[in-house]
């Protein structure tokens, strides 16, 4: 704490809050305006089908990750059989994996002309769909199951942790009571794992919430796909933000369920761990069902479809490895560099602040910024048009005011609108990273930094810069791979004629032909999978 | 003598609770000051508001004679010329040993700085270690670079906050000696903050005694040992026994264990009733069969032992602590217990 700490400090914290939560007010005031013509039209034809779409795709996205992730988080967490080890952070492999990437390879393989329905057409001699039923997997149900296979390992990782850091005793004492291992599970392990898998259904609603490439690709209409067709369709920008808000309304009850979870998260985890005699030692049968179903699990939402993806790429490399492949991974490149860069500084000046700062109200720009992570991508790109679009038409009125000839679409029209976008948006992390470490910091550096003649700002410079330079560096990574897959932003905001790896990809698959945008689809899946090796450490952390 | 720290009914509020209730205090030239007091008291806040780390209330701060803080005036921390040691030695990790004591030293030469570097080095016997990193260094070792860190700043006042909290035990005193001689050996003022009166006996010229927010006692240790001003701080700076006491004339009270002889004069008057505080060393055993005391307990301590003593005065039991070098007495042994020549100190009941 810095007594008299100068007031611009503060002021400039304020006026980057104000800047990052922009949006975010721009969309609910624009939401607030009257439009009969296009949201009155939605609300009285499609809109309750798409809200129930929204919902029902949540419900079984939440029920279908949590049975897929329980097993497995049960399995990793209290028993110990050959191969655990490798599949504890195999696990987390279908979290790079883009949903609408693995939606795409499973409607190839199983759709009329793919070839599950080829060699059971073969095997049987039926010869048309009359002949049999198969079912349609660009459905609801077909979006749900790929949901659930790339989003269950939220669910696996926090529920593997609950179940690790149970009381011992207490398993003991229920044993000792005599429950059998499968009583004690659903009678003490999974009641206490409750708030935390309740922190993992939430995270799941939310990506679900915030999912537009599947749903789209599947041509299952939502909320997400409204608000894309109502921008692009009909350039209305106050229903979109109408639409937006729902969206934000669904998101904003999940984080509420989220907070109260982890909240009570707290009571339930103690310090005593599971040690490795503790585990369940599995039979060679056990073995052999538990290998099973997590190999299996792991071969649909991984294995399969980055095999699948790679054999794309290999036989179209060719025609893949181009010039334009170059200029889209240097558009990406730019993009997330830029991002994360803008985001360390931001987050570097506001959290600088909340430290040293002797006015509690301090604490608030931080927080404010960090909000703009719970804006799905798509209701994020009506949020930034909103403000920009108007400051655009300010700027060539004012320039037309003054003779001149007007400079077009300055922010809207460039990649500026993007960036601003993808700062909102992941700036949250890059403010986690370096809280985090400044926790690691002890505040008798600052004092003694200040006795001994240093300025705020040369304290920041001499003493927290050097000590913050490992959690900028790992906030700027996740910051940078975030913004080299997020794509409904990307779709909304791009500039005409502008597209990067993400944007590219998801115009193959929606073409119809993901072989020729398999090289830059793989890009992207190896730099998703950058952010797993850090969870993996700090897995490896927990086990020991 | 001036005085280098001056604090003026200095009061200090944190969270709408009142930490400091209106401090004064001074801190001549050169002289070592110990803030003594239980964890909670506010020794450390005042430390801090000293440094310019936590505000005040009301009151004032001088140093050197200069305000630095006082009513609508206030002197940001790193333009006080204060030197801070604190419990986890905060030393900058990223910084080697050299860098951590140049720190905060500016507008020198390169010739000058390794000249300051070097005489601090010398002064904390760490020479040969400039290069470490803090990390590669034992605890009293990172307290000793702390130290020179605070000194090559040539700070105005030293504040050091549980300095010696941290290092072990068994070579505490001597860390403690070797530093408070170099504070003397520059003729450093420094205020220093402990909950262990053992750790204030050795380290400093002067006490403070707090509780909760005030100064209770201040004064040179001897002093306040020998004549507290309140149980709070009898208590405090070592176990005692409490005895009713009736003064009889300008010299001498009657207690439970008889008439006892103060070698000054007592201030209260004839006839006053109250208490008479003697610390067990005070006290003296003599086999007597005809005694005013029964021995209840012995326990034996290797230089010496201690003894609860029963004394039945009156249709009242009393139980007193005495330790004395004679081993051998018994549990049940009747002893007749005198007092050590000295001046008593009495309180009201």
């Amino acid at each position: 704490m810095i007594l008299g700490l100068a007031r611009s400090w503060s002021l400039t914290g304020y006026a980057i809050a104000t800047l990052l939560v922009l949006p975010l007010f721009a969309l609910l005031l624009q939401a607030a305006q009257p439009d009969e013509a296009v949201f009155g039209h939605l609300l009285s034809t499609v809109l309750p089908t798409y809200i129930a779409n929204s919902l029902w795709l949540i419900l079984w996205v939440s029920i279908g990750s949590l049975l897929l992730a329980l097993p497995c988080a049960w399995l990793m967490a209290r028993c110990e059989f050959i191969g655990r080890r490798y599949l504890q952070w195999a696990l987390l492999l279908p979290l790079a994996m883009p949903a609408y990437i693995v939606a795409y390879v499973y409607t190839d393989l199983l759709d009329y002309a793919g070839p599950v329905q080829r060699s059971l057409r073969a095997l049987f001699g039926w010869s048309s769909p009359q002949d049999y039923f198969f079912p349609d997997i660009r459905t609801l149900g077909g979006a749900a199951c790929v949901l659930s296979l790339v989003l269950f390992p939220y669910i696996y990782l926090l529920a593997r942790t609950a179940f690790m850091e149970q009381s011992l005793s207490l398993a003991h004492a229920s044993r000792i009571m005599g429950c059998s291992p499968w009583q004690s599970f659903w009678r003490l392990s999974l009641p206490m794992a409750r708030p935390a898998l309740a922190v993992g259904v939430a995270l799941v609603a939310m990506e679900t919430a915030a999912d537009f490439a599947t749903v789209n690709y599947f041509a299952v209409p939502t909320l997400t796909t409204a608000v894309y067709d109502t921008w692009l369709g009909y350039g209305n920008l106050t229903a979109a933000a109408k639409l937006s808000a729902i969206i934000l309304l669904v998101v904003f009850s999940l984080i509420g369920v989220e907070r109260f979870a982890r909240r009570k998260q707290q009571l339930f985890q103690k310090q005593s761990r599971i040690q490795a005699i503790d585990l369940y030692r599995l039979s060679s049968m056990q073995t052999l069902l538990a290998l099973g179903y997590c190999g299996m699990l792991l071969l649909l939402a991984f294995v399969l479809p980055s095999g699948i993806l790679l054999s794309y790429a290999i036989n179209y490399f060719e025609q893949s490895w181009d010039p334009l492949f170059w200029q889209l991974s240097v558009n990406s490149l730019t993009l997330a560099l830029i991002t994360s860069l803008v985001c360390c500084v931001i987050a570097l000046v506001l959290m600088f602040i909340r430290r040293v700062s002797p006015r509690s109200s301090d604490a608030l720009p931080s927080r404010l910024a960090s909000t703009g992570y719970a804006l799905p991508g798509t209701v994020l790109a009506i949020g930034v048009l909103v403000p920009l679009t108007l400051l655009d038409f300010a700027i060539n009125d004012i320039a037309d005011w003054l003779g001149m000839a007007g400079p077009g679409l300055l922010l809207t029209g460039s990649t500026t609108a993007l960036v601003f976008a993808f700062c909102v948006r992941f700036v949250a992390i890059a403010i986690g990273s370096v809280e985090s470490s400044y926790k690691r910091i002890s505040p008798s550096l600052d004092m003694v930094s200040l006795t001994l003649g240093q300025s705020p700002r040369r304290l920041l410079q001499r003493v927290h810069l050097p000590l913050l330079t490992k959690g900028l560096f790992a906030g700027a990574l996740l910051v940078f791979i975030e913004s080299m897959k997020e794509l409904p932003a990307a779709l909304l905001l791009r500039p005409i004629g502008f597209e990067n790896l993400a944007t590219y990809v998801f115009q193959f698959v929606s073409d119809e032909k993901l072989e020729h945008g398999a090289l830059p689809a793989i890009v992207i899946v190896l730099v998703g999978l950058v952010p797993l090796i850090y969870l993996n450490r700090s897995l490896e952390q927990d086990n020991r | 003598m001036t005085s280098t720290l001056n604090l003026h009914q200095v009061h200090s509020d944190y969270q709408g609770q009142q930490i400091l209730k209106g401090l004064d205090l001074t801190l001549a030239q050169g002289e070592i000051l110990a803030l003594l007091g239980p964890s909670g008291c506010g020794k450390t806040t005042l430390l801090r508001a000293v440094a310019g780390l936590q505000a005040i209330s009301q009151g004032e701060i001088q140093i050197n004679g200069k305000t630095v803080s006082g009513v609508g005036q206030f002197v940001p921390s790193e333009q006080r010329g204060i030197g801070m040691i604190f419990q986890d030695y905060a030393l900058f990790p990223h910084l080697t040993v050299a860098e951590n004591i140049l720190f905060g030293v500016a507008k020198l030469t390169t010739a000058q700085c390794k000249a300051r570097l070097d005489d601090m080095l010398a002064l904390v016997k760490l020479e040969g270690l400039a290069k470490r990193y803090p990390h590669e260094l034992s605890g009293g070792q990172q307290q000793r670079v702390s130290i020179a860190r605070a000194l090559a700043y040539e700070p105005q006042l030293l504040l050091l906050d549980e300095p010696f909290s941290n290092i072990d035990a068994q070579v505490r005193h001597s860390m403690m000696a070797e530093i408070r001689s170099i504070l003397k050996q520059r003729n450093v003022s420094a205020v220093f903050v402990t909950h262990s009166k053992d750790e204030a006996f050795v380290f400093a010229d002067t006490l403070a005694i707090f509780n909760q927010g005030v100064i209770v006692q201040h004064g040179r240790a001897e002093d306040l040992y020998a004549a507290p001003n309140s149980r709070y701080v009898a208590d405090f700076l070592g176990s005692g026994n409490y005895l009713p006491a009736e003064v009889v004339d300008g010299h001498s009270v009657t207690t439970p264990i008889g008439q006892l002889r103060s070698l000054t004069p007592l201030s209260q008057s004839h006839a006053f009733n109250g208490q008479v505080f003697l610390r067990p060393q005070q006290l003296a055993l003599s086999a007597d069969d005809a005694g005013v005391g029964t021995i209840t307990e012995r326990r034996f301590l290797g230089a010496f032992c201690h003894y609860w003593v029963k004394v039945e005065a009156a249709s009242h039991a009393y139980y007193v602590e005495v330790r004395s070098q004679i081993m051998q007495f018994n549990v049940g042994q009747r002893v007749g217990l005198s007092t050590e020549p000295h001046s008593l100190v009495l309180f009201e009941s």
